[in-house]
């Protein structure tokens, strides 16, 4: 008998099959986003205690206004900023500890004008927006702020535990990582309490006003 | 000279489509791995605004949606062209807010409501007074954890105009 091979299945029709799952999957699914700005709302108390007192200095006022425009009120002065110089501002206000006493700043590495914030935990950034403000520019904003607020804690942080070689945020990300091990955790849930505490994220936001 | 002689002349041979096959087949496992199904059918545009300090939302099961934008296009007669609140597949208004929160936190367990996280998922282009009033209602009914849910990249980059 002559030697015959096994005839070949004909596959042409598998890259049909294929594409056709393919483009099944491409139409009934998306790539979610899943990762954004975390924040907590304050909540609603009917007995505020209006007595609280300020020193204006320790205030880092930001209003938008309808036309996407940045006001900045701190220290007595009020100017127009861009958003691009904001992060820049914002760490110079944290970091300026110009307090003296009780109210002074160790860690601080600012510039020490009298007439700025005392110290970390005085600081205050406050926002406020338009109602017609865009909501990009709204994110932009909170992310710049947010930007200033994780960089002076990366600095803290680096400092006071030199040798884990990391910045907070990849902390803060470690300890919220599933992969991570209970007892890792549990170290890293301490220092990033004592950086927190250390450089507290005091952001108000003041209810919008309505625009004429 | 007979060696030569099986080589027919001219016709090029047909091109090897074997592998096509394994090409389709590798996209289809990108896809099938990188996305998950559709929750909900969007009915509004969703462009996500950029930042670069966000924060990775784990635990999904915990996360609750509520959707805002410009309706799209084949809803715009309807529904007009101003922004507007979607929730569960459905046009929402504000005060279907309170109603959506209580539902959602009904079907989860008990002891996991206070991990529960509001994700904005807001356009870009919406202002900021349906956001504030979304907020001030998620305010009401005590749900305090909420993240603006954002796309990664250069938060400045997309305002330049």
């Amino acid at each position: 008998m002559a030697k015959r091979s096994a005839p070949e299945v004909n596959a042409g029709s598998m890259a049909d099959i294929a594409f056709l799952l393919l483009i099944f999957f491409l139409v009934t699914t998306t790539i979610e986003t899943d990762s954004g700005l975390s924040r907590k709302l304050p909540p609603i108390e009917d007995n505020r205690d209006d007595n609280v007192i300020i020193k204006e200095k320790n205030i880092f006022q930001l209003t938008v206004n309808k036309n996407n425009d940045l006001l900045l009120k701190t220290g007595g002065e009020e100017k127009v900023v861009e958003i691009k110089d904001l992060r820049k501002a914002a760490v110079a206000f944290l970091d300026n500890g110009g307090g003296t006493g009780p109210d002074a700043c160790k860690n601080c590495q600012g510039a020490r004008n009298p007439k700025s914030s005392d110290n970390f935990d005085k600081a205050i950034i406050s926002l406020q927006n338009d109602r017609a403000t865009k909501y990009d520019v709204y994110i932009a904003v909170q992310n710049e702020i947010l930007a200033a607020y994780n960089q002076i804690r990366d600095r803290e942080f680096k400092k006071a535990y030199p040798n884990l070689d990391m910045s907070f945020v990849e902390a803060d990300r470690k300890y919220s990582d599933p992969r991570t091990s209970a007892s890792e955790k549990e170290s890293l849930k301490e220092k990033i309490e004592n950086i927190k505490i250390m450089v507290p994220q005091k952001f108000s936001e003041a209810e919008p006003k309505k625009s004429n | 000279m007979s060696k030569f002689k099986k080589k027919k002349g001219g016709e090029l041979p047909a091109i090897s489509t074997a592998s096509l096959p394994d090409i389709v087949f590798m996209l289809l496992f990108f896809f099938m791995v990188a996305t998950v199904m559709r929750q909900n059918t969007l009915m509004i545009e969703n462009k996500l605004p950029a930042a670069d300090q966000v924060e990775k939302l784990d635990k999904k099961d915990l996360v609750m949606y509520i959707y805002a934008g410009k309706p799209s296009q084949r809803y715009e007669s309807q529904y007009g062209t101003e922004s507007r609140i979607q929730l569960n597949d459905k046009f929402a208004d504000v005060s279907d807010i309170a109603a959506f929160i209580s539902s959602e936190r009904a079907s989860k367990r008990e002891e996991l409501v206070p991990f529960l996280t509001t994700a904005l998922k807001v356009d870009s282009d919406a202002n900021m007074g349906l956001v504030s009033d979304i907020k001030q209602e998620l305010r009401k009914v005590n749900a305090l954890k909420i993240n603006y849910t954002t796309r990664k990249g250069d938060a400045l980059a997309g305002l330049k105009k």
